[in-house]
């Protein structure tokens, strides 16, 4: 039992239908940490795309560091890291908020990459006719750089999307509950490791065509000069 | 010579090691027809560049009517270096034709023509409308300003780049190369718009063009440039037809006969 379901054990199919709600309590688990952990690497990820493009050195430099540390080293140890080290500090999370923390810090230093390689890719000419007509900083960046960036911007984060949701099963040593560590709970008791395990195999790959799917779609529907101004 | 509108006093402009500008005088005055020619890297379109405030200089002073355009003025008439506020106040004096066009390709062509007005000048969006279908009408384009800038020939993008920095009602045009990034049988159409223009205001017109027989028809004055310098400069007559210098020669003798 878990989550207040039993399972059956009685034959393959019985047992795959009756713990499929459990293995769903662990996917919604998974999607939760998913979205929290993208929306953490979006707006942190942006705030380091656009510490790396100030102009002095001072801020672009630590920033550039923090991105090569992100995204050099192990999920898994900044994980520890946020789990283990900083309760000794007194900060202490849940492990759900740690882990989706854990997710959205690494992937960030990804993030950060995509907004500036997509608002560099915008050629230089765009902005020197901008200046050239006056138009301030802002509008510039808000009417002829930004809309001219997200088409390819938004398919590239949406890759990461995915890439995020494969990550989250690291979770499961910091025991949150996502859709791998519950598959592995219902082995442990039931002995059976054959079925749950193919089903979370399964729910990934449903998943992971649909969220690719939704990109690809995306990408066909933004227009590649930038979201049009009439 | 009239009041000068543009005038560079000993500016230099450096690319790293590289001199691009070596104390350069030039004036161009009021209403003026100026068209700059010289070889590549000789400097020509880094003068528009540094105009237009899309390059700083590293020495000198350039002054845009009667103003420094780098600099201002302080108590005693002193100079320092001009901050934003300035630069935006001195650019609007100018429009500027690109060689690659440089419209927003995410906008309508209408919208090209609108944005800065609307934004910049603060004009309604009647107003800037009828600004902008006015010199549609001029550049022979007003079918066309619901359309995309990808949907439309070089030439036909050209004189909306053209028609955009007129939108701004400039009293200083530049134009870099407008006419270098055409297939050779666009370019009557864009230098058309360029002659026209030329002749119903009374703009100031400065342009960096390989185009020799346009620049002789259409200038009132001709400056060779080489190595940051003029080299030498005249009526088209005095250039084409007698150049002084040594250099002059070889480079118009050079570009007037490609295949010798």
């Amino acid at each position: 039992m878990l989550f207040g379901i039993e399972w059956d054990t009685s034959g393959g199919w019985a047992f795959a239908v009756s713990i499929l709600p459990i293995l769903l309590h662990g996917l919604w688990v998974t999607i939760q940490a998913t979205v929290l952990g993208f929306i953490i690497a979006l707006i942190f990820g942006l705030v380091l795309a656009a510490l790396k493009g100030a102009p002095t050195r001072f801020i672009a430099w630590p920033a550039k560091l923090v991105t090569e540390f992100l995204r050099d080293t192990p999920l898994l140890v900044q994980l520890f890291f946020l789990y283990y080290v900083l309760p000794d500090y007194g900060l202490v999370f849940p492990a759900f908020l740690t882990g989706a923390l854990a997710l959205g810090l690494q992937y960030s230093a990804y993030t950060s990459e995509v907004y500036r390689g997509g608002l560099e890719a915008v050629a230089r000419g765009q902005r020197e006719a901008a200046r050239a007509l006056s138009l301030s900083p802002t509008r510039t960046f808000t009417h002829i750089i930004l809309p001219q960036a997200i088409p390819r911007i938004v398919p590239a984060l949406g890759n990461y999307l995915v890439s995020i949701m494969k990550d989250v099963p690291v979770l499961s040593v910091v025991t949150v509950l996502e859709m791998l560590n519950v598959a592995k709970i219902i082995g442990d008791r039931t002995f059976n490791y054959l079925i749950p395990l193919s089903m979370v195999g399964g729910l990934y790959l449903i998943m992971t065509l649909i969220a690719s799917y939704g990109v690809r779609y995306l990408d066909t529907r933004l227009p590649k000069h930038g979201l049009p101004l009439k | 010579m009239k009041d000068p509108i543009i005038k560079f006093d000993k500016v230099t402009k450096r690319f790293g090691k590289v001199t691009v500008l070596d104390e350069l005088d030039f004036e161009v005055g009021q209403g003026e027809k100026v068209t700059i020619i010289g070889p590549s890297g000789s400097g020509k379109s880094t003068v528009l560049r540094i105009l237009m405030t899309l390059e700083k200089i590293n020495g000198g002073v350039v002054y845009v009517g009667g103003d420094p355009l780098w600099h201002e003025r302080r108590s005693g008439n002193k100079l320092v270096d001009a901050r934003e506020p300035h630069l935006r106040r001195m650019r609007e004096q100018m429009g500027m034709v690109f060689q690659q066009f440089n419209l927003f390709p995410h906008m309508s062509v209408l919208r090209n023509l609108t944005e800065a007005p609307r934004c910049v000048l603060g004009l309604s969006k009647q107003d800037a409308t009828a600004r902008a279908e006015e010199l549609l009408e001029m550049v022979g384009l007003n079918e066309h300003a619901d359309k995309f800038p990808g949907q439309l020939s070089g030439g036909q993008q050209q004189r909306v780049g053209i028609a955009r920095a007129l939108a701004m009602r400039p009293k200083i045009m530049l134009f870099d190369e407008p006419t270098s990034a055409l297939d050779p049988e666009l370019v009557g159409e864009v230098l058309n718009v360029i002659r026209s223009i030329g002749a119903k205001h009374d703009l100031t017109m400065l342009m960096v063009t390989h185009e020799m027989h346009f620049a002789r028809q259409f200038s009132d004055r001709v400056c060779f440039f080489d190595k940051g310098k003029i080299k030498e400069q005249g009526t088209p007559e005095e250039i084409f037809t007698a150049p002084k210098e040594e250099r002059t020669r070889e480079f118009l003798h050079a570009v007037l006969n490609p295949d010798e």
